[in-house]
């Protein structure tokens, strides 16, 4: 590890992931919701592959093959709702769909 | 021998008439259900001709039933010369009330319903019969039970109807726990509920043991046999059709009792206390339902308390030992109730249903056969010489008399009211002028034939069949010699019985109502049945209502069962009201609750890991 620091990996994805937490919690549109919800995948993601480098162990790598899979499956699956909502809606706002509420 | 046949016979009529009835025409539906009884009839015959002599049992097994360490149950038929009488009186009256019921349920609906109900009897009588143990027999026992149920309620539709047949499964039941209890003790002493092992063990028994399973097994035999104190089934019991009232509640069922009695007679005479219990019982139901049966005004309930009555002579005769005598009458009260049932029937059938005594009268000319058929009948119950009525009659009194002469004496007062209600209701009905308002009109020959053929039976069965010469093997043998003082003393007040009867009701009209009005107390007594339904009714049966209605339901099951199920219901409505609230539709506050919660997990786990520590 020569050059950038163990922390400074760390410090970047927790910065990431709290950019991903506020925009999940105080954007409306559902499409900056998702986005929020990636980059909190890759925040997490990144300090699986510091770790794994630091500690010369391949778990990491792999753990985030599945993070990677996983987002990739739940990206086609929210895009697609978020493709019927619209149509059906024609609204992106989170707060409108609510229909299951009472 | 395939002995199996002959069940099997009525219960493939019973499942085809039962499932595909519907849809058949009333001639497939007859073909059926005669065939297959005429066919285990038929059957019958052949393997009694093969077995020939029937020196010993002849024991089928077909296989274990139910194997639970040394206790084996087996699916065993097995017929001896007791089992060939009855396979003989259940299969040849079954056939002859069968083809009778083509002309009676000719214009009654459900009529595949009734002919598969009745092969469904069939079936279980004979299994009933043929059982080689308790348990056997208890599954026959049972099912007629059942059949003779749906039978009672056949006409569905009247409140009464279905009343009677819940009667008659109820205070069957009682009976049937005592006939459990009674297996549960032979299981307990002998092992084995198979015949041959029990009765060869007996002998070897306490009396006592003995003693208390002959009681049990009497219990169950008095709730299938009507004797007191469960004889208030059968008299509601005619709410059903008529030919059933002569198939189960006068020729089969009702006798089973008798049989189950006879066929543990092993037992029985190893316990004479039992079976003076027995003799009892018989001779106080003979007299009893002999009284009631003088003066009641439907015609079906005067030969209900009839059928009461000789099935207490039935028992009387077992009880005094002389157990051949006892099927000898159940042989020839086959012939004679049946017919008499029958002939009710044909009456009634003339009359477009009318039950009542009082809105008949003069049928004689305009109903000849059924007439004459049904007075062949009654000569043969009223106990005239030589008809089939005097030879077992006379054997169980004469056994009576040997054993206690005052059975003898009750037994003949009971003779004389014998012929005395059985001529009433022929008086009343055929003799003189008409009182009703329907046009009488003759029966079909299918109903005629089977009565002729009956009225043939009750004449010249007991002369025929000499049913204790041929059960000599099996039981003890009745007193020799014929004693004249006896049997000519119950011949004359059975025909006196007659006279009077000839005199209040066709002499002198007048006189009962006179005779009533003198003794008004004990007229009312029993024309009420000596209110035993109503003691009945304030001693168990309204007790077990009010507890159930007051206890059992307001208490147990409202407050209690619903109470807690309720509640659980209401709690879980409120906290789920609380939660409700966390619901609140808004999707940022659920990310909100998320992150407070992954918050509290990791400071959670950094305090239990510094706690480590």
């Amino acid at each position: 590890m020569t050059g950038v620091p163990l922390s400074w990996y760390l410090i970047l994805s927790a910065v990431l992931f709290a950019l991903g937490v506020s925009g999940f919690l105080f954007r409306r549109n559902i499409i900056t919701v998702f986005m929020s919800i990636e980059l909190m995948l890759n925040a997490v993601n990144l300090s699986f592959i510091t770790f794994s480098y630091q500690l010369k162990q391949v778990n990491g790598h792999i753990y985030s093959f599945f993070v990677m899979v996983v987002a990739a499956a739940e990206a086609a699956v929210g895009l697609a709702i978020i493709l019927t909502v619209f149509r059906n809606r024609s609204t992106l706002n989170i707060d409108d769909v609510s229909t299951m509420k009472n | 021998m395939q002995l199996w046949l002959i069940p099997v016979f009525p219960l493939a009529g019973f499942l085809l008439n039962g499932i595909l009835g519907r849809r058949f025409s009333k001639t497939v539906i007859n073909a059926i259900a005669i065939g297959s009884v005429l066919l285990s009839f038929v059957w019958v015959l052949k393997t009694l001709a093969a077995l020939g002599e029937l020196n010993t049992a002849h024991v089928e097994r077909y296989y274990t039933w139910i194997a639970s360490g040394d206790f084996h149950v087996g699916m065993d038929f097995s017929v001896d010369r007791l089992t060939a009488i009855m396979l003989l009186v259940v299969t040849g009256i079954g056939s002859l009330i069968h083809i009778y019921s083509i002309g009676y349920m000719a214009h009654e609906e459900g009529y595949y319903r009734f002919f598969a109900y009745l092969n469904l009897f069939m079936f279980f009588m004979l299994i009933l019969v043929l059982g080689a143990n308790y348990l056997v027999l208890f599954i026959g026992w049972e099912g007629v039970g059942l059949c003779s149920y749906l039978l009672i309620g056949f006409y569905f539709t009247k409140k009464f109807a279905t009343d009677a047949g819940n009667k008659a499964f109820i205070v069957n039941r009682i009976g049937d726990f005592g006939f459990s209890l009674a297996m549960f003790l032979i299981v307990v002493n002998f092992g084995t509920l198979d015949f041959g092992t029990v009765f060869a063990g007996a002998a070897a028994k306490p009396e006592a043991t003995l003693t208390a399973i002959a009681f049990l097994l009497l219990v169950g035999a008095c709730g299938k046999s009507a004797q007191i104190p469960l004889y208030v089934w059968l008299p509601d019991a005619m709410a059903g059709p008529t030919p059933v009232s002569a198939l189960i509640h006068a020729a089969t069922m009702v006798t089973a009792g008798v049989y189950m009695v006879a066929r543990s007679a092993a037992i029985y005479t190893h316990a004479p206390a039992a079976l003076e219990a027995v003799a009892i019982i018989g001779l106080l139901t003979a007299f009893f339902a002999a009284t009631i049966g003088l003066l009641q005004n439907d015609i079906k309930k005067v030969f209900a308390y009839s059928t009461v009555s000789q099935l207490g002579y039935m028992f009387l005769g077992a009880g005094v030992g002389a157990f051949s005598a006892g099927i000898y009458h159940l042989v020839t009260h086959a012939f004679f109730k049946a017919l008499l049932f029958l002939g009710a029937g044909s009456v009634i059938h003339a009359l477009g249903g009318e039950q009542d005594l009082r809105n008949m009268g003069g049928l004689r000319k305009k109903i000849p056969w059924t007439f004459w058929t049904v007075l062949c009948a009654a000569v043969a119950i009223a106990g005239v010489p030589p008809f089939a009525g005097f030879y077992s009659k006379d054997a169980i009194l004469l056994a009576a008399d040997r054993h206690a002469p005052w059975m003898y004496w009750v037994a003949v007062i009971t003779a004389g009211m014998t012929a005395f209600y059985v001529f009433r209701a022929i008086f009343l009905a055929f003799f003189g002028a008409y009182r009703g308002k329907a046009h009488p009109h003759e029966s079909p020959f299918v109903m005629i034939g089977p009565l002729v053929v009956l009225a043939a039976l009750s004449l010249a069965g007991g002369y025929l069949f000499k049913v204790p010469e041929y059960l000599s093997p099996l039981f003890p043998p009745l007193a020799e010699g014929a004693d004249l003082g006896p049997m000519v003393i119950s011949v004359a007040v059975g025909l006196a019985g007659i006279a009077l009867a000839w005199l209040f009701y066709v002499a002198r009209p007048g006189l009962p109502e006179s005779l009533a009005a003198n003794c008004s107390g004990l007229y009312k007594l029993i024309y009420n049945k000596y209110f035993v339904d109503e003691i009945y009714d304030a001693a168990v049966v309204n007790p077990v209502v009010a507890g159930s209605r007051e206890v059992l339901w307001k208490g147990v099951d409202a407050a209690l069962i619903d109470g807690t199920v309720n509640g659980a219901g209401t709690v879980s409505k409120g906290v789920g009201g609380l939660l409700q609230r966390l619901q609140s539709g808004n999707i940022r506050s659920y990310a909100v609750w998320v992150l407070l919660g992954s918050v509290l997990v990791l400071v959670a786990m950094g305090l239990a890991a510094g706690g480590i520590r």
